[in-house]
């Protein structure tokens, strides 16, 4: 019997961590749907834009009042993370703050995770303010309306839980020391926590035990519980935030891929002794899709881009086709994709892992080709983004099936490619009078 | 043009066994709009005054692709591509200046991959190098306390990060570069990129260049300076929406250099 809360203790902790594991599993199955490879050329620069961007939150800081807020709630995340670790071992061995005997090192690790949790609890409180009462525009786009925005602020509501039950913990924990009970031993220091004593007066030591274990056993199963909220929510940005900078694009943000599939076309083509009348191998797979109307034609890279938004709306405030009221969004585009890509892992779900053809797909279902149009390639959203996210990729991938599969561009843009195709312009002007300006006056 | 601005064609020169230090890609716009081209002849002009050997593809010239891309008709794209790629290789070209951003950044990002490596360079890069090797110097004072403002053409900023060039350009002016509410990285679009020149924007409150023009008339600025062809026509026509045509001008860098220089 004895034993019987460090085995409780033992199965949470594993049904969390195994329901998390399954979760991740997922992930990858479904990034796995997206076409090609994942990078993996020049890795020195990878890992250093990985440390700048993800670790070291350069990009947050763009935004100086976000991002300061941001760095604080990032950090407090990390770094009490140590403690987490501390209080696994003590769930499952009984033990009573097992690092304690690291002596000064522990008391300054106690106090920094207390200073944190207090700037967290601020941090969030002025994040909820920034969401809800001064009502920034980026947080009250039609994209955000109904669960984004409850996830958004059910995530705030988690962590200010988490670390009113932190402090909490320590305070009754700092008590129970003073009052030497046993198992307690005095370890740590408590610059936060110790100011909330008032809370205990004319409490016995067992009330005060009891407010002490319920916060500490409420702390660790509401972390197992956030930690498997991640797959469900746009918070899921803690964790991909890493590989996503880790394979972002390396290129020079002006250069768009070439399509291989395309120039093995084009080359034949120009190919004065190709066979125009060659049939194709019997066996030879059909050739691939030009574009994407949906997100297996995407790439992993796009899909990973996807499920690492966290809805922030940075792109978003800066894309010039919203800024001026079309129905653009880039954040709307990354929120589409990773809404698409989820039906299609539930359909996956229910039918043996097998996709089986559903009557929706992410173009016209989520993304309309009116949005599509309205984006100027302008790489404004893609500069914005704090997490290496391409917007614009997709939107290209999405024009590129309109045109090349379905023939669809608009109008004007059909004239446009007419006028080059035949005049080598995108106007109607011979190519022969393309050097008439010399002799213009 | 008056008669010693001679622009000589790549046919010319490869037929006379010479070899020029530069092509210069003139594109679309430069060839066939009637605003673009007026930019076309400053840069030859300073081209000229520079003493740079230079040459035109002329009619063997034709779209890079540019706005098929963007539009994504990355057929229409290669086919331009590798034609062009095809022409400039037979004749060997290894440097480039060209006038238009999109231009730029399609064959200096985008050949390479079918076959086209060439040295890019935006015009304001290269009157910027022209000034600090001395092949041109700065006269008169034109525009000695002007007000000028860069706007940034995406495909030159963002896209390939290209930011001081032409700033250093207008402070050798002698003028007051004022920079706009949006700048550098985070320039705001004139609307034309991404084949939006070609087409009506689909529906919203506003027009990119307004919005855009209206950032720039807030600099007080007596010149917005462009770099791009597009750009160009997008902010006239802003001003003209805001009827400011007899206040502000909208000029290309090169054209700021030309006069400058009064060539």
């Amino acid at each position: 019997m004895q034993y019987l809360p460090n085995l409780i203790f033992l199965l949470i902790l594993i049904l969390g961590i195994g329901f998390f594991t399954r979760n991740v599993k997922k992930l990858s199955r479904n990034i796995n749907l997206g076409r090609g490879d994942m990078p993996s050329d020049n890795k020195p620069q990878r890992w250093k834009n990985m440390a700048r961007i993800a670790l070291g939150q350069t990009k947050m800081v763009v935004r100086p009042i976000a991002g300061l807020l941001h760095v604080i709630v990032y950090l407090g995340f990390i770094i009490i993370n140590i403690e987490v670790l501390e209080i696994i071992i003590d769930g499952v061995l009984g033990t009573h703050r097992v690092f304690a005997p690291l002596g000064t090192v522990y008391n300054i690790l106690i106090a920094s995770f207390e200073v944190l949790a207090l700037l967290v609890i601020l941090a969030v409180i002025i994040f909820w303010l920034r969401r809800n009462f001064i009502r920034i525009k980026r947080f009250i786009k039609p994209e955000m309306k109904g669960w984004p925005k409850m996830d958004a602020n059910l995530i705030l509501y988690i962590e200010l839980v988490l670390m009113v039950l932190f402090l909490t913990m320590n305070a009754a924990d700092y008590q129970l020391q003073l009052l030497d009970t046993p198992h307690y031993t005095k370890a740590g220091l408590f610059p936060v926590s110790q100011f909330m004593g008032s809370i205990f007066d004319g409490m016995s030591v067992s009330t005060i035990t009891l407010i002490e274990r319920v916060a500490w056993w409420m702390h660790i199963v509401g972390i197992l519980a956030f930690l498997n909220y991640l797959y469900y929510s746009k918070h899921l940005h803690i964790l991909l935030a890493f590989p996503n900078t880790y394979y972002g694009n390396l290129a020079t943000p002006g250069q768009f891929a070439n399509l291989e599939a395309v120039t093995k076309e084009v080359r034949l083509m120009m190919d004065p002794k190709a066979d125009p009348y060659a049939v194709p191998a019997g066996d030879a797979p059909p050739p691939d899709k030009f574009g994407a109307s949906d997100v297996m034609d995407l790439t992993k890279v796009q899909l990973l881009n996807a499920y690492t938004c966290t809805e922030c709306g940075r792109c978003t405030s800066v894309c010039p086709a919203n800024l001026t009221g079309k129905q653009l969004s880039p954040r709307k585009i990354m929120m589409d994709t990773r809404d698409r890509l989820e039906e299609v892992g539930r359909n996956m779900d229910k039918n043996k892992g097998e996709f089986v053809q559903d009557d929706h797909q992410l173009l016209n279902n989520f993304i309309q080709p009116e949005e599509l149009w309205a984006c100027t390639s302008c790489n404004a959203c893609v500069e914005a983004c704090p997490v290496s996210i391409d917007p614009l990729s997709i939107i290209i991938s999405m024009r590129q099936y309109l045109v090349m599969e379905q023939s669809a561009a608009p109008s004007e843009l059909n004239v446009m490619m007419g006028n080059i195709e035949n005049n080598g312009a995108p106007w109607p002007f011979n190519q022969m009078d393309r050097l008439n300006w010399v002799d213009e006056a | 043009m008056n008669e010693e601005l001679k622009v000589p064609t790549m046919a010319e020169l490869f037929a006379a066994g010479k070899e020029p230090e530069v092509l210069f890609w003139v594109g679309c716009a430069g060839s066939f709009d009637d605003r673009a081209k007026r930019i076309t002849k400053a840069l030859v002009k300073i081209l000229h005054k520079a003493r740079v050997s230079f040459a035109v593809l002329g009619t063997e010239e034709s779209c890079t692709g540019d706005p098929a891309k963007r539009a994504g008709n990355e057929f229409l794209f290669q086919m331009q591509a590798v034609t062009n790629i095809e022409v400039m290789n037979a004749y060997g070209i290894k440097s480039i200046v060209t006038a238009c951003p999109h231009c730029f950044n399609t064959i200096k990002n985008e050949y390479p991959g079918l076959g086209g490596n060439y040295q890019v360079m935006h015009h304001t890069q290269f009157i910027n190098k022209l000034l600090e090797d001395g092949r041109i110097t700065m006269e008169g004072g034109r525009y000695k306390g002007k007000k000028i403002t860069f706007h940034d053409p995406c495909y030159l900023g963002r896209a390939n990060n290209v930011y001081e060039a032409p700033r250093k350009i207008i402070e050798k002016l002698d003028a007051h570069l004022v920079e706009m509410k949006n700048c550098r990285k985070k320039g705001l679009c004139c609307g034309a990129g991404g084949a939006q020149m070609f087409k009506e924007p689909e529906k919203g409150d506003k027009d990119v260049n307004i919005e855009r023009t209206e950032q720039a008339l807030e600099t007080k600025a007596d010149i917005i300076a462009a770099g791009c062809p597009f750009c160009n026509t997008m902010m006239t026509d802003g001003i003209k929406n805001k009827e400011k045509e007899a206040s502000v001008k909208v000029m290309d860098i090169a054209e700021l250099i030309a006069n400058a220089n009064d060539l």
